[in-house]
């Protein structure tokens, strides 16, 4: 483990930059997927189907291919954010994040909305509340409990995913772990431990906020 | 709360009332189930219509479509003359004005009692919250339930929980008030106290259609009796001529089977 301890700052420079991405692509895949399942329940056949689509598209297709199209496709397509290359990379590969996670943010959602009783969304038409009130006063509170644990393992993949930014120019655990490979190539075991005790660290940590929210909500 | 008087409740004819509910060749569809046939009916301010019939044959549909919880493939609903809004905000609005009481209750199973009743009129009346409150405490005190107030649904018997569904409903002052077998989901000691509210609302000169197999209620509160088979309405009478002299082999027929025991 000397080799983790010798090179603390590459180590940790790998960790914030996987909690950079993790951080906000949670953000935007919440928010997104919560628009893709609102889409998906929505009165308007045309909505239903928008959503339907997106998430069928978005979630069959390796999120590789997702990165790299935001990475290459994006540039070409002229949509930048900015001058700094590094926040650059670090935008597209985000945004490739929150498009593909957002699909199973909504697949969660959703399922959790099926499990509150449809009585409940047809009383709240029928006193005349419209349908995102619908939504947002009746339903969604009621499906919270549901849709957290599953929220939770799709969170959790999503950490690892954002391992796959390595490749487009992200420096996160895996990079750092290329980097100390090629300079230390006598202690790769280590490395892999170190990175692999990283990983299982911070899924512990998602977990347990996962946990204490799950709490939260049934107590509610 | 209303405060059109009618002269009499039970045995009233409708003429000389306005039209309040129309619905004019009304078909509806599931698939390749006709459900509803071509229905006429016309409901008048201040009239009880008790709607029965066997299982199936469209009753909770023909409740349905007048709030447009279902729509309809043909025909058409006016309330108050006006047509049946298409889905949106002015579908939202006409709805506020339909009250709807579920076999199942369906109270909001994450809002206390009193909050069930207030959240249409602060969301969709924007009623101030306290004059709501209070007005939620009145409507829960006239059911009998006022005592409930902080609990959450679940806490609640079935019978008590159907009355705060009608509260819930009255919040809004709808001008018609739609119930689907209100107590056929309750045991048989929590009838009355759901029908008894029932009673002194038609009293009261509500407009309401009331999908029942409660005869003691149809005879009591009603002013006719609408009796469906197969999506059709073969009857249509005041409750008197209706018990004693249907015209129709399967009205005769229901009777006879719900009246044995
Ligand atoms: N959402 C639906 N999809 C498909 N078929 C339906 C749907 N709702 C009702 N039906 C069918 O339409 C017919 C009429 O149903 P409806 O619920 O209006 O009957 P009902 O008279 O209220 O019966 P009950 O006394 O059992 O409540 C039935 O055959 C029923 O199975
Ligand atoms: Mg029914």
């Amino acid at each position: 483990m000397q080799v983790i301890v010798d090179n603390l700052d590459t180590f940790g420079r790998g960790v914030w930059g996987t909690v950079v991405l993790f951080l906000w692509a949670t953000a935007g895949s919440l928010v997104f997927g919560t628009l893709l399942a609102v889409l998906r329940v929505a009165p308007s056949a045309a909505m239903r189907a928008a959503g339907t689509a997106y998430v069928n598209l978005v979630r069959n297709t390796p999120l590789t291919l997702i990165m790299v199209f935001c990475v290459l496709g994006l540039p070409i397509l002229r949509i930048t954010f900015t001058d700094a290359v590094g926040t650059q990379f670090r935008i597209y590969a985000i945004l490739a994040l929150v498009a593909y996670t957002s699909c199973f943010v909504c697949e969660a959602i959703r399922s959790g909305i099926n499990t509150v009783p449809v009585g409940q969304a047809e009383a709240a038409r029928a006193i005349g509340l419209p349908f995102g009130q619908v939504l947002s006063l009746v339903v969604l509170p009621q499906a919270v409990k549901a849709v957290i644990p599953p929220l939770g393992s799709v969170l959790i993949a999503m950490l690892k995913n954002t391992s796959i930014a390595s490749a487009a120019s992200n420096y996160e655990l895996i990079s750092a772990m290329r980097n100390l490979i090629e300079q230390n190539g006598n202690a790769v075991i280590a490395i892999l431990l170190g990175i692999t005790v990283a990983y299982v660290l911070l899924v512990a940590v998602v977990s347990v906020v996962i946990a204490l929210l799950e709490r939260a909500a049934v107590t509610v | 709360m209303s405060d059109q008087q009618r002269s009499t409740h039970a045995g009233a004819s409708p003429s000389g009332r306005r039209p309040l509910v129309v619905l004019e060749g009304v078909d509806k569809h599931f698939g390749a189930l006709h459900v509803l046939k071509s229905v006429d009916l016309t409901i008048a301010h201040g009239e009880v219509v008790v709607v029965i019939g066997p299982s199936g044959s469209g009753k909770s549909t023909l409740c349905r479509t007048i709030n447009r919880l279902e729509t309809i493939d043909g025909g058409r609903i006016t309330i108050d003359g006006a047509d049946l809004p298409a889905e949106g905000k002015e579908l939202a609005q006409l709805r506020a004005d339909v009250g709807m009481v579920f076999q199942s209750f369906n109270l909001f199973a994450h809002k206390t009692v009193r909050e069930n009743v207030t959240l249409g009129p602060v969301k969709v009346r924007g009623v101030p919250a306290k004059q709501a409150k209070e007005r939620a405490d009145a409507l829960l005190e006239r059911v009998g339930v006022a005592s409930q107030a902080d609990k959450y649904p679940a806490q609640l018997s079935g019978g008590q929980q159907q009355r705060v569904a009608i509260a819930r409903a009255l919040a809004m002052d709808p001008k018609v008030m739609l119930f689907d077998e209100p107590t056929s989901a309750l045991d048989p000691e929590m009838i009355n106290e759901v029908l008894d509210v029932m009673t002194g609302l038609a009293k009261d000169g509500m407009t309401m259609v009331v999908v029942t197999h409660e005869m003691g209620f149809a005879r009591r509160a009603a002013d006719r009796v609408v009796f469906m088979a197969d999506g059709e309405i073969l009857e249509d009478a005041e409750p008197e001529t209706f018990f004693t002299a249907p015209t129709h082999e399967r009205s005769k027929d229901f009777l006879s089977k719900i009246l044995t025991h």
